[in-house]
């Protein structure tokens, strides 16, 4: 049963986990860029080796949308983005490390821990895949809670999406696999790309979502 | 026979699918605002033609008895909402607020809304139905930024973030229920499918099925406005155009809970699984009572509509938590007329606010005697939506509350404090509004009371009489939710 298949699909969800804790801590917005387009690789060989082991090829078009859109288009804009705003050099006041590090860690120990016992009977590939990508998932979580800057918490976001992609490609045979990466990824490239950080920035001078939260109903009246 | 219904079920997705296609072509808000109207009034006449030939379910589609009746709700209310929104417009466009090439942009985003609804609606794969919700989220997220102010960025920008929250926790749970089912049912296209699904639902895992429908409640239940998940709701609806207000409360959120309701059915399937109504009990009487408390310091009148279509979804979602025929058969009713007086309420209220040109309730005073017709109007929803006699909202929270009293002493009571809560919040609120001295700018709007007429009307109706296979549908329906 543990064949080389499947310790190469465990060695790439692990290392989708291990990139997300290096989201984590990083402080410097083009640094987090960086960081997520490693993020989105790893995630394009861990979907193209289920496609290869479960010899399902839509999923090499899964592994190509993630490649293509993820890991370098998205980045490339956002890169382009952060430049044009003149936020690169920015610091993110990022809590205490060892305090998301500390999360992080529990988050994942939650993740192991809820879904090994429930899926006993499931094919074990599907089975680990599984809880690595719920681990992704609740990183992607804890990067959004933490961070204030829009363009962090779109990263947040994505890393969150790139866990439930993996999820989609674990569970074996899943039909319309193709059909929602692309619906996300368009949903999050329009949104955020398009729509978003120039108007925000535009309306007020700064992706700082502290500087909205000054405009919730209470203080207005 | 059939393929009368097979061309039926086709116009529903080809007619707003193409009418948004097109009207990214038309320049003239006009004629654009026509075509919107016609392309529902089509979708609309497909709807109804469904009772008629009835297709048969395919891998992706299917009409039963359930989606049947909220196809109908979707596209009337979204015909009477054109009517609404071709009245609205032209007002926002000589205040200057919206410009033409915006306008091109809302209508076709309108059609998509609808195209995405129906889908959402008409969907016989999960996989499918979370593809189509999301792509509703989508739209509105773009809607409600219409107007690109400031508030309108932040509502959207929230409505974004919560939005996709809540969608991504459900694709988790939708690829869980997959994950149930393929061991069952085998791999592909048939373990996504609700027919199948359905019929092998006791032989799946349950603590897989348990998993995954926490992840779903949670997900769909976001998009539906459940406390502690309802943080986009008020701001979304206060911030966007009016007529996606209506269409937000009236259609979408029950669109969501749809979602939430089959997966219930599966859970009900399989006996060794997790019972499903203690868990919506608690989230349907968490919302209520917050939104009945939250509605006395709402200062804007979005805003506290809002807040009450958060209440009554809660109520919504509680009585199909308590489950059982008379419950579930008083949850279809009141998703029915709360979507009718809801989105009647804010046909009034984009005019009222267009008319004092401001959403705050303390600057609005005396309706009645300045705008009769929208005074009037206003008095006569919100006496609806408050749950009074003799409108159909009386008769399903009536309901709700009997059937609750029966088996659930206890909980009633909660449940009738909240419900007396917002009774007297709204309807010292709309005393404030409906009467007293009139003060401030007073701009006369063309307003038509058409759509308003038809869903008080339609809620009164209800009210007082149900028709017998109207009634027999809905039985039949409660028995099918378990």
């Amino acid at each position: 049963m543990h064949d080389l298949g499947f310790d190469i699909a465990h060695f790439l969800a692990g290392g989708m986990v291990v990139t997300s804790f290096l989201l984590l801590y990083q402080a410097r917005l083009s640094a987090l860029i960086n960081v997520f387009a490693l993020h989105s690789l790893v995630l394009t060989l861990a979907v193209g080796w289920q496609a290869f082991i479960q010899h399902a090829p839509h999923l090499y078009v899964t592994a190509g949308i993630a490649l293509v859109f993820k890991a370098l288009m998205i980045p490339t804009a956002l890169h382009r983005i952060v430049r044009r705003l003149g936020i690169h050099r920015t610091l993110e006041v990022v809590g205490g490390v060892g305090r998301d590090m500390l999360a992080g860690a529990a988050l994942v120990a939650l993740a192991i821990l809820v879904m090994l016992p429930v899926t006993a009977t499931a094919d074990p590939l599907a089975r680990e895949d599984l809880a690595f990508a719920l681990a992704v998932v609740l990183l992607g979580l804890l990067l959004m809670v933490t961070r204030q800057n829009a363009v962090s918490l779109v990263i947040g976001f994505m890393s969150l999406e790139n866990g439930l992609v993996l999820a989609a490609a674990g569970a074996r045979g899943m039909p319309l696999a193709v059909e929602i990466s692309v619906a996300f990824s368009v949903l999050i490239a329009l949104i955020v790309i398009g729509i978003f950080l120039f108007r925000i920035r535009e309306r007020f001078d700064s992706v700082d979502m502290q500087a909205m939260d000054a405009f919730r109903e209470e203080r207005r009246r | 026979m059939n393929a009368l219904g097979m061309l039926a079920m086709t116009a529903l997705l080809g007619v707003p699918a193409g009418a948004a296609l097109l009207l990214v072509l038309v320049p003239g808000y006009r004629l654009g605002a026509r075509l919107n109207v016609g392309a529902t009034l089509l979708s609309l006449l497909a709807a109804l033609s469904l009772f008629g030939a009835r297709p048969e379910a395919n891998a992706y589609l299917r009409v039963d008895d359930f989606n049947l009746y909220l196809i109908v709700l979707n596209n009337l209310v979204s015909f009477t909402t054109s009517l609404f929104s071709a009245s609205y417009i032209a007002h926002e466009l000589e205040s200057g607020r919206l410009t033409p090439q915006y306008l091109r942009f809302y209508h076709a985003m309108y059609q998509a809304l609808i195209f995405a609804m129906n889908l959402a609606l008409l969907a016989n794969n999960i996989g499918l139905l979370w593809v189509a919700i999301e792509l509703a989220t989508l739209i509105t997220v773009l809607m409600v930024g219409l107007y690109r102010t400031r508030a309108a960025l932040e509502a959207a920008w929230k409505y974004f973030i919560l939005g996709s929250l809540g969608i991504a926790l459900a694709l988790f749970g939708t690829i869980l229920v997959y994950l149930a089912a393929q061991p069952v049912i085998g791999q592909g296209l048939p373990a996504m499918a609700w027919d199948q699904l359905l019929a092998h639902a006791a032989a799946f895992d349950p603590a897989l099925l348990n998993l995954a429908f926490v992840f779903l409640l949670l997900g769909y239940g976001t998009k539906a406005g459940l406390v502690p998940l309802h943080a986009w709701l008020p701001d979304a609806h206060a911030e966007g155009p009016t007529p996606i207000s209506a269409v937000l409360s009236g259609l979408l959120l029950n669109v969501a809970l749809y979602a939430v309701l089959r997966f219930k059915m599966l859970m009900s399937a399989n006996p060794a699984a997790l019972a499903p109504g203690p868990l919506m009990i608690i989230l349907g009487l968490l919302s209520l009572l917050f939104a009945a408390l939250m509605l006395y310091r709402r200062g804007d009148i979005k805003r506290l509509f809002a807040y009450s279509s958060i209440e009554h979804m809660g109520i919504i979602t509680f009585a199909f938590g308590m489950g059982g025929p008379l419950a579930n058969f008083a949850g279809l009713l009141h998703m029915a007329m709360h979507s009718l007086t809801k989105s009647a309420i804010f046909f009034t209220v984009g005019h009222i606010a267009q008319a004092r040109g401001t959403q705050r309730i303390s600057t609005i005073r005396g309706l009645t005697t300045t705008h009769p017709a929208l005074g009037w109007g206003l008095v006569a929803g919100v006496l609806a939506i408050a749950g009074l006699p003799p409108f159909g909202v009386f008769t399903s929270e009536f309901l709700v509350v009997s059937s609750t009293f029966a088996r659930q002493p206890l909980l009633a009571l909660l449940l009738v404090l909240g419900l007396l809560l917002a009774f007297g919040t709204l309807l010292w609120r709309l005393h404030g509004m409906a009467f007293g001295e009139s003060q401030g700018a007073n701009t006369p709007v063309r307003s038509s009371s058409l759509p308003l007429l038809l869903h008080l009307g339609l809620v009164l109706v209800a009210g007082i009489w149900l028709p017998e296979p109207l009634v027999r549908w809905f039985q039949h329906v409660a028995a099918l939710l378990g």
